[in-house]
């Protein structure tokens, strides 16, 4: 079973679907013990890296999370939480990852960074997954030893980073069509 | 580097994707659904659903095909049409809706988008903007949706565009009231006028007629997007023979 945690997010009736598609039985939960018995988590992030931590404080969720040894899959926002810092609303996040979540300040680019863009892979799990993938952010991590795939906008940031069983992308792969369940099946291969 | 977006429009009526010439004499085209999946299948980059009869009627109807089609495909979509507030906005976007699309509640009351903006985020939030050319200047339009009910807001495209950036407005709709449904192509001169002031994504409406047009307001008027209806529905060009040629003329898709 697959934890999607409820932070508030409106993208995780996108995240439900796409994992029935791909028929995986998860719940969607913000219960701590049916959360720590779960065999992966995953945490999808629309909006701000506050409401997701204010969300994840008030079920008192961050040591659950932070405690747990199995795969954790964080998107877009739920990926921004697992570094020290955002400068969103300078929200001290979950400090898994080091380094800081920055907004985007190139006056040559429209931001938020939204559409397709291409991701290149440098991980051998996840090799085989390059390509497209749909985008919709104002922030971004820098690149550092956790990157494992990368975008390019005006600079090169991270698409994806692991460290341990932390497992983040800064796109949607709800929303991101084949590519996107090709990325969500290398994921459960984890399991 | 991002890609330019290819954006099939479907206009939904009582559940049903609809045509017709200036909102009367609707003609049922298909099932919102079944359309949404070839357009997907093809590779269109995103979809705009355009609630028509919440729009023009001010009423609200029920939006289930939305969860609907949330379920079937995987590629974002927005939702245009009767949201006037955050309750209706919440209620489409936690039905799986990426973005929600605001036009005359925005110009009535400009407060929404910042409230949207900080409810939902930036990029959760398109402003729809009819812009009509009245030989002398760029003006703004509301409520175009009925001949009746249009009326001009008093207000400059230009400015406006300026205003719902500054109030968190993520990405903007251009509809060029002129071009619309005449098939001549897009209107170039206002969308790079509107360009050099636009920050935030900015979506070429109205005029779409052959591919060409797609090409040259990509490389024109740099907008980041292309949103074009009865050029899909009546088959004139597929997204994928529209995105072959946009490729072969060194215009970055996503094939």
């Amino acid at each position: 079973m697959i934890a999607v945690i409820d932070c508030g997010g409106a993208n995780l009736r996108s995240v439900s679907y796409a994992l029935e598609c791909l028929n995986v039985k998860y719940q969607i939960s913000i219960n701590k013990k049916q959360i720590k018995n779960s065999n992966a988590i995953i945490i999808p992030g629309v909006g701000a890296a506050k409401n997701v931590m204010n969300n994840l404080n008030k079920y008192d969720l961050i040591n659950t999370i932070k405690e747990y040894k199995k795969p954790v899959l964080g998107i877009c926002v739920g990926m921004q939480i697992f570094y020290d810092f955002s400068e969103e609303e300078n929200e001290k996040c979950l400090g898994l990852i080091p380094g800081k979540i920055k907004r985007f300040r190139n006056n040559n680019l429209t931001i938020p960074h939204m559409g397709w863009n291409k991701v290149i892979f440098n991980d051998d799990s996840f090799n085989e997954c390059n390509g497209f993938y749909y985008f919709a952010n104002s922030y971004y991590a820098d690149v550092n030893k956790y990157t494992f795939g990368k975008y390019t906008y005006g600079s090169t940031f991270s698409a994806f980073v692991r460290k341990d069983n932390f497992f983040g992308v800064q796109f949607h792969p709800e929303k991101s069509s084949k590519n996107g369940s090709k990325f969500l099946m290398q994921f459960l291969k984890q399991l | 580097m991002l890609t330019k977006r290819i954006i099939p429009c479907l206009d939904v009526k009582n559940g049903k994707v609809v045509k017709g010439v200036q909102f009367k004499n609707h003609k049922i085209i298909g099932d919102p659904i079944k359309l949404a999946s070839k357009y997907s299948e093809e590779n269109a980059d995103e979809l705009v659903f355009y609630d028509v009869y919440s729009s023009v009627e001010s009423k609200s109807v029920s939006l289930s095909w939305v969860n609907e089609i949330a379920q079937n495909i995987n590629i974002p979509f927005c939702v245009a049409g009767g949201i006037k507030n955050i309750k209706k906005a919440k209620e489409v976007l936690h039905m799986g809706a990426d973005k929600v699309s605001i036009n005359t509640p925005a110009v009535e009351n400009p407060k929404l988008i910042s409230e949207l903006a900080k409810t939902f985020g930036s990029q959760c939030v398109v402003i729809g903007i009819d812009s009509y050319f009245d030989q002398t200047n760029y003006i703004v339009y509301a409520k175009t949706g009925s001949a009746k009910a249009r009326y001009e807001v008093g207000k400059n495209t230009l400015d406006w565009v300026k205003e719902v950036q500054d109030r968190g407005a993520g990405e903007i709709v251009l509809n060029c009231i002129n071009r619309d449904g005449v098939k001549e192509g897009y209107d170039i001169d206002q969308l790079t006028m509107i360009r050099e002031v636009c920050k935030v994504p900015l979506i070429a409406s109205g005029g779409a007629g052959k591919k060409e047009h797609f090409k040259k307001v990509f490389e024109n008027s740099n907008v980041d997007g292309a949103l074009a209806a009865s050029i899909f529905h009546d088959n004139d060009i597929s997204i994928s023979e529209l995105k072959s040629y946009l490729k072969d003329q060194k215009i970055k898709v996503r094939k």
